[in-house]
């Protein structure tokens, strides 16, 4: 493998930092306090939930430190974290719920 | 819950879970860089300048294989499109901060700090705009800089943390942690429900793409479910955004 070009390492460093700053004040920055029409905010409401079980599903059913293969202590550590965090609405007690599940489970499994 | 804390301490709190996922991440990060032959200024300021850890991994991969630039930057900032309905989701809530504060925020909104704040905003919905460009800033604090530091220690050292202690699975499980709460009507519940289901289904396309996919088709789930539920009990759900 050859190297990769300072040029090149530079151009993706600076483009990409542009590139993601511009992607995240385009609407922070450019609306303001500009009123969002209604049809919008009632969107918006659900982009957290709309994202982050999107961004985490593929990781708890295909988890790469697996090499992408279905794993119980894993999967059964997803569902209890997020039973507990819906129950309790404690985000700390949901974390160290799952962890316990996922260590515990490694351990007897492992 | 907390609500009687003040923003400050509620954004410290909020953000100290995340020191468990931003260290061994950042570290991975730095040893991936100098294996790609990246010296420690360089591995930090891609961390420093670009601060998105899946969009970084992605551009470094795509750097090692010699793809033209312009594709490793499109490629990479697709990864990063989510950034772009954060800011979305954030300006009802800091939009009348002063612009050189948005600016800030702007830099620092990360998924983490994203999912911190729109969290403590539904919680809290008497904070003023100051209130929550002060928690924004609290929960950033101490994640951000870490980022770097632990960038800049892989890059150095040359290796991570061992796969023993399986952190792998430390970003899913502090977001699903957090995802729990935030299911508070059924709309929510069919949001999240349908973005496991389409990011499962087009798991498949390129570039984090299927994330894309999943989040619009969740976000039109939960506006319609949410019409569909005022329609039927003929009364509009208090709403921390209207309430402001």
């Amino acid at each position: 493998m050859t190297e990769i070009s300072s040029t090149a390492l530079w151009t993706v460093i600076i483009g990409l930092g542009l590139g993601s700053f511009a992607l995240r004040f385009v609407f922070i920055g450019l609306i303001g306090d500009r009123q969002m029409p209604e049809w919008a905010l009632r969107h918006l409401r659900y982009t957290a939930v709309a994202i982050l079980p999107g961004l985490v599903a593929p990781l708890v059913v295909w988890p790469p430190a697996t090499g992408g293969s279905f794993d119980l202590p894993r999967v059964l550590a997803g569902i209890v974290t997020l039973a507990v965090g819906y129950v309790t609405k404690n985000v700390l007690a949901a974390i160290v719920a799952g962890a316990a599940t996922l260590y515990a489970l490694l351990y007897l499994l492992g | 819950m907390r609500s009687s804390a003040s923003p400050i301490r509620q954004g410290l709190t909020d953000g100290l879970p995340f020191i468990a996922v931003v260290i061994p991440f950042g570290m991975l990060f730095g040893v991936v860089s100098a294996e790609a032959g990246l010296n420690m200024f360089e591995a930090l300021s891609f961390s420093v300048v670009v601060i998105a850890g899946a969009a970084q991994f992605t551009a470094l991969q795509l750097l090692t294989e010699h793809v033209p630039t312009f594709l490793v930057l499109t490629s990479a900032l697709a990864v990063n499109l989510r950034m772009a309905m954060y800011s979305a989701s954030l300006t009802p809530h800091v939009g009348p901060a002063p612009l050189w504060q948005r600016a800030i925020i702007a830099y620092f909104t990360i998924d983490q700090s994203y999912a911190c704040a729109i969290a403590a905003y539904e919680r809290n919905p008497h904070w003023t705009t100051q209130d929550k460009v002060r928690y924004f800033f609290a929960a950033v604090v101490m994640i951000c800089p870490l980022w770097y530091v632990a960038t800049a220690a892989g890059a150095w050292v040359g290796s991570g943390i061992p796969d023993g202690l399986a952190l792998d699975f430390a970003v899913p499980i502090t977001f699903i942690a957090m995802t729990g709460p935030m299911l508070r009507t059924g709309a929510h519940r069919a949001a999240a429900l349908m973005s496991v289901v389409l990011s499962l289904t087009f798991a498949f396309l390129p570039y984090n793409l299927g994330l894309l996919v999943a989040g619009l088709g969740a976000m039109i789930t939960g506006a319609q479910v949410e019409l569909w539920l005022e329609r039927r009990t003929g009364t509009t759900p208090p709403t921390p955004q209207e309430a402001k």
